[in-house]
């Protein structure tokens, strides 16, 4: 099923469901994740794919099944056979482990480029600050803000803002970088900018979720692509044979409406 | 010099008076006539300004010579620094206090909620006077305050009439009541940051505490320091209101004074000067620190007026 099937998964969703009231988003979603794998989310708004990557990183609680990241339980823990929620305090450590793009990008607008970047490293990762200076300031200019490093998020264009979010995820070295739709909030021109950063990435053997609706994107750089309707899984393969190839009525009409 | 459009010149052959009425049109050139009427409502108001002035300055009944001697009196200076103090310290208690109650209000805490709720309930819902002689009065109503377990036996007693001074009464009194009040401007102010940047502090393994403490009250700050100020503002003038509970503050001294020399309109003019430049340095220290906390809108700042970012950039606090 994953593209390097060798290694245990990094990330393993089974049967995972989530209702807001009686409004049921995901409806048992299996996935497995593999180390360096890059996934491409697709599926029309209200498919689940955005709550599917909030649930990752519990800023929802999912209310049936379970997540595991990187051998761990998101949320729980097993003590003996009794499942015990985790405090807040367990589940801040657990969500150290990933790094979030945001579709509006969320920096901090009190801090500085540089100390966006910082912010996580030092504060909840206990970096020493002239180290996480060194590592934030060469993430900012793989990323090409170089000369942007003291400067206020309002200060910059969208693109670059999302650039930033990028550098500030990866700062904190994370074992899975989850995207949730990061151009969709840009203007078409800065769109590129940002897409060419994160192929890089995706080329440096990052783990990497994407949700997205760009197809140039996951037919370029994804490994696999997942196509998400109405809370379920409807398909998911290599990306020439989804987005090519499709076997289901159902991603041969999104794509048709797309393309 | 002005470009004129091609299509322009095209349509019209004889280009050269053109050019000429066309540069006569460069609003680089323009001369805004003197609006009169706004002129004229300077004159007024200015001359109304000044017979008022006059009319003060030179009204006896005000009595600036006894103003001017008791300006820097002994008992004023007392009672002016005992104002200060008193709304410094009722303030800092009042803001620590109000912090951790309007945290409690948003939280999802039925039981915290409700405490809070409650606190802000009573103590903005009865006036500070009635409160303040309570405070005063305490011993009448508990004679003896002990620490204990709830409805078992007594670790420590003091009497209340050694421990409720003028000055605790006045403290505690002040404090509470502002604690209410700050309570509700730094709840206000917390729910103006949006909710994504909390979610965003989290999803980066940031505990709530520090999520709250780095990313969300420096942001709320902004709209927390324009009514703080107005809510200190008040505070100093609601000491004035200790007087009636024998605390020596600025009203009481001068009240003091003029019991004896029945120059009642001097001396309240005294506290009257002295409250106004209390204030004034207070706004002036207010709109520094809004600066500060609008560092990071420097944009938007440069878009509405160019001049205002370099003093922006200048203020270190």
């Amino acid at each position: 099923m994953t593209a390097t099937t060798a290694q245990a998964p990094i990330l393993r969703a089974r049967n995972v469901h989530k209702a807001f009231g009686s409004n049921e988003v995901l409806k048992g979603i299996d996935m497995d994740i593999a180390p360096s794998e890059v996934v491409a989310i697709l599926g029309p708004s209200g498919s689940g794919k955005s709550t599917l990557l909030r649930c990752i990183n519990r800023l929802e609680e999912i209310n049936k099944g379970f997540i595991e990241v990187d051998g761990e339980q998101i949320g729980y823990k097993l003590q003996g056979d009794r499942l015990v929620a985790l405090g807040s305090a367990a589940i801040a450590r657990q969500r150290s482990k990933m790094g979030m793009v945001f579709q509006s990008f969320n920096l901090f607008p009190h801090m500085t480029v540089l100390q966006n970047v910082i912010e996580a490293p030092v504060g909840v990762h206990g970096v020493k600050r002239r180290e996480a200076v060194e590592l934030a300031t060469g993430l900012i200019e793989k990323v090409g803000l170089a000369d942007k490093l003291n400067a206020y998020p309002r200060q910059l264009s969208g693109g670059q803002q999302q650039r930033v979010a990028i550098a500030r995820a990866l700062a904190v070295k994370p074992k899975i970088l989850l995207f949730d739709e990061p151009t969709s909030a840009l203007d078409p021109e800065l769109v590129g900018e940002v897409l060419a950063t994160m192929k890089d990435l995706a080329k440096q053997g990052l783990t990497m979720i994407v949700v997205t609706h760009e197809i140039g994107f996951a037919k370029e750089a994804a490994d696999r692509v997942i196509f998400m309707d109405g809370g379920h899984i409807v398909e998911q393969g290599k990306p020439e044979e989804i987005l090519v190839n499709p076997q289901r009525e159902r991603t041969r009409e999104f794509l048709h409406r797309v393309l | 010099m002005v470009d004129v459009s091609s299509p322009q010149s095209k349509s019209r052959p004889e280009a050269l008076p053109d050019r000429q009425s066309d540069d006569l049109r460069d609003v680089a050139r323009a001369h805004r006539p003197i609006p009169k009427g706004k002129v004229l409502l300077w004159v007024v108001v200015l001359l109304f300004a000044a017979d008022f002035a006059r009319a003060v300055g030179t009204n006896e009944n005000f009595g600036w010579p006894v103003v001017a001697e008791f300006f820097f009196n002994r008992t004023v200076l007392e009672g002016l620094w005992v104002t200060i103090w008193l709304a410094v310290v009722s303030m800092v208690l009042g803001v620590m206090l109000g912090l951790p109650l309007a945290i409690a209000r948003m939280s999802n805490d039925p039981l915290a909620k409700s405490i809070s709720g409650l606190f802000v309930w009573f103590f903005r819902g009865t006036p500070l006077l009635v409160q303040l002689i309570l405070w005063y009065n305490l011993s009448f109503l508990f004679p003896e305050i002990s620490l204990s377990i709830p409805f078992g036996p007594s670790l420590a007693a003091w009497n209340a009439n050694d421990l409720i001074t003028p000055i605790t009464a006045a403290i505690i009194g002040l404090a509470l009541n502002e604690a209410a009040y700050m309570a509700e401007i730094i709840r206000g102010g917390l729910l103006s940051v949006e909710r994504g940047q909390k979610e965003t502090a989290e999803a980066f393994g940031m505990k709530p505490m520090r999520a709250l403490w780095r990313v969300v009250i420096p942001q709320a700050m902004r709209s927390i320091v324009p009514p703080s100020g107005n809510q200190f503002i008040s505070m100093i003038k609601a000491t004035s209101l200790v007087s009636v509970i024998a605390m020596a503050d600025l009203l009481y001294s001068v009240q003091s004074i003029y019991n004896r020399n029945f120059e009642v309109i001097p001396l309240l003019m005294v506290a009257v000067i002295w409250y106004l430049l209390i204030v004034s340095v207070l706004s002036a220290i207010q709109s520094r620190i809004e600066r500060y906390y609008a560092r990071g809108d420097q944009q938007r700042v440069v878009f509405d007026n160019p001049e205002t970012v370099t003093t922006q950039e200048e203020a270190p606090l």
